[in-house]
């Protein structure tokens, strides 16, 4: 398969199938087979009830007053700003997240310095902070009263309540996601594949095409679809930000919700579906990333 | 090696198709961000671009005014304008201005969200006397939402305190239509003990014990009545309950108009410090004007909030009925004053509502 390089030295973990071969063929639980249907159907029913349900619930809703009603209420104007404004931002802020996570996976793997655990604490930061937070701290950096607030005015710059504090507002919360699914992954590959090709005279940027970027392709297209994924469906950060101005700053979740409280409910529940399609893009995509990864 | 590279091949193609798809998409948005709030526009025949600042329920209403007032400015000057909408709670819209949103004019729930952006200097003193009836080109008032057939029998005020009815209003701290609702309630206990503050404590107190949840805004009250179904009474400003009596399940509400009631005067104005930034002074100054006129009181009056103009009022007469209306003015010394002793930290409001 694409993407196993393996080198002597490491200690590959057992093949497939061993395991599963030690255990009792009874299984392993004592129990009667009663009980176990019983776990497993509440089991099944709740993945049915709390994930199944309401994704089902979504397209049954947005479809409830015909196919008509339904594109008509994604090639309303407003709707079609708000996916252009959605994949913009995704634009931007993906390419963005994805060099930032490469570098910063980069660095923080193939070199040792002092402080290097505090760098990897500080990119979870996005994690650790509620979205609402972070779209509160762009207004107060770039708010009317904000610290750069005069200086921006002065130059009639508009940062937040417009795209660009919308792009901004994004690219904090999505921050972490290609950086964090690289680290682990390089941390585990190592260094001594570079330090071969270093020794055969490969400088930096060759080095990286040859030998880091294969190793890493699997894992660096799965942080970018989540990373995706993410931007696309920002809420609160977004929210803060946007100032909600239709047909202008408002992004696809933002217009849902809007929809949502004008009781335009079929309508609502058409844009909630294309980011319930984004949704099921992201977890093939996954799926398929992750068979590749292994 | 070979299907690894076409396979890679693949990969590179989707990306970039992915990526000029988007590209171009972005392209229309960059576009039309260039007529935007952002350029400015002299008064001429250049297309000229508003941005109204509005609150929740009144998307419909500017929604069919804009388009009657951008005919009407083509007719009279030749320039074409845009009328871009911005809506959410009133006191967040306010925030969101005060911090850098820009807005050319204002249209929200109470006249102390207003305040607050001219206390933070983006409107001039005085802004209330430059139109008008306080500003407020319509005004509308708080009426009671029932099931179909009244089962619990609700006629006033006094029958929201019976034991058993439950009651739906938003929360006083966050929301602009509570706030009326609950002046409008304390308007009626006052007047009912005689001017008995303890009393009307005492009334409210009952009030708000038979109130099950208090969502954060009047939208978010309505849909938990109409939607969730909880709830026999909903306090609610009259142009709600008529959207929801008359558009969201027919025939399966009431509207109950209580005896007294108040003038829920939802203010305008023109943000001074946008305007004269960008050079839309006299285009925003005849948006908020054309409110008053016929055609305005009308648009107005078909979205549910009682018209100013004798004419239009006449016409719509059955719509809406009379009712004794207290002011914020004359009852409570305006806002600053009610807001102080009923809605800050630790004032009455904070004082019935602890149990």
């Amino acid at each position: 398969m694409a993407g196993s390089h393996s080198y002597p030295g490491t200690t590959s973990p057992p093949a497939r199938g061993t395991a599963r071969k030690l255990a009792p063929r009874a299984g392993c639980t004592t129990e009667s087979p009663l009980a176990r249907r019983l776990l497993i159907a509440v089991a099944l029913g709740f993945i049915g009830l709390v994930l199944l349900l309401p994704l089902a619930a979504v397209f049954v809703q947005a479809f409830k007053r015909g196919a008509d009603v339904y594109f008509a209420a994604l090639t309303e104007p407003d709707a079609l700003a708000a996916i252009r404004l959605t994949l913009f931002t995704a634009l931007i802020v993906v390419p963005l997240n994805t060099i930032f996570g490469i570098a910063a996976a980069w660095c923080l793997t193939k070199f040792a310095f002092r402080g290097k655990q505090w760098l990897i604490t500080l990119i979870d930061l996005p994690f650790a902070v509620s979205p609402v937070i972070a779209g509160f701290l762009f207004i107060l950096l770039f708010g009317a009263h904000g610290w750069f607030g005069s200086w921006l005015a002065a130059h009639d710059v508009q940062i937040v309540f417009a795209l660009p504090g919308i792009v901004l507002a994004t690219l904090f919360v999505t921050f972490p996601f290609v950086a964090r699914e690289l680290i682990p992954l390089m941390q585990s590959q190592g260094t001594l594949e570079e330090e071969a090709a270093a020794t055969l005279g490969a400088k930096g940027w060759k080095m990286f095409r040859h030998i880091t970027l294969p190793n890493i392709k699997w894992g660096l297209l799965y942080g970018i679809v989540i990373c995706n994924a993410r931007a696309m469906g920002e809420f609160g950060a977004v929210s803060v930000v946007s100032g909600h101005i239709r047909g202008e700053t408002n992004t696809l979740p933002l217009h849902v919700e809007i929809l949502y409280n004008e009781y335009q409910f079929s309508a609502a529940f058409a844009a909630a579906s294309l980011l319930v399609a984004v949704a099921l893009l992201t977890l093939t995509a996954k799926q398929w990333l992750e068979r590749k990864r292994l | 090696m070979s299907s690894r590279q076409y396979r890679k091949k693949i990969i590179l193609w989707v990306f970039i198709a992915a990526m000029s798809l988007t590209a171009a998409c972005g392209g229309g948005t960059a576009g039309t961000k260039t007529g935007g709030p952002s350029g400015t526009a002299a008064a001429g025949t250049e297309p000229v671009v508003l941005q109204n600042v509005s609150y929740d329920p009144t998307r419909e209403l500017y929604a069919d005014y804009n388009k009657a007032f951008a005919a009407y400015w083509q007719g009279k000057t030749g320039q074409s304008v845009t009328v871009k909408q911005s809506h959410g709670g009133s006191g967040k819209q306010a925030r969101s201005v005060i911090d850098g949103l820009q807005a050319d004019v204002v249209t929200l729930a109470l006249a102390y969200d207003i305040d607050a952006i001219q206390q933070a200097g983006l409107i001039k003193e005085g802004w209330q006397t430059r139109l008008k009836d306080n500003s407020a080109p319509y005004y509308s008032t708080i009426v009671f939402l029932v099931r179909k057939g009244n089962p619990k029998g609700i006629r006033d005020w006094n029958d929201l305190v019976q034991p058993g009815v439950q009651v739906i209003t938003p929360n006083p701290k966050t929301s602009g239509g509570a706030r009326w609702n609950y002046l409008a309630a304390w308007g009626y206990a006052l007047a009912a003990s005689g001017g008995d503050e303890e009393q009307a404590k005492e009334w409210l107190r009952g009030l708000y014990g038979n109130v099950p949840v208090l969502d954060s805004g009047a939208r978010g009250a309505t849909t938990t009545f109409v939607e969730r179904g909880i709830g026999d009474v909903l306090i609610s400003w009259e142009n709600e309950a008529f959207l929801a009596a008359n558009e969201l399940g027919k025939d399966e509400f009431e509207i109950v108009v209580p005896t007294v009631s108040i003038l829920a005067e939802p203010p305008v104005a023109v943000v001074d410090g946008t305007v004269d930034k960008r050079g839309t002074r006299k285009v925003a100054e005849a948006y908020l004007e054309y409110l008053y006129t016929e055609e305005g009181q009308e648009i107005a009056a078909k979205h549910y909030y009682r018209p100013r103009l004798e004419k239009v009022a006449a016409e719509y007469g059955q719509r809406f009925p009379q009712v004794k209306l207290l002011t914020i003015h004359d009852q409570f010394g305006g806002w600053a004053q009610a807001h102080k002793k009923h809605f800050a930290d630790g004032a009455l409001f904070d004082e019935i509502y602890r149990r």
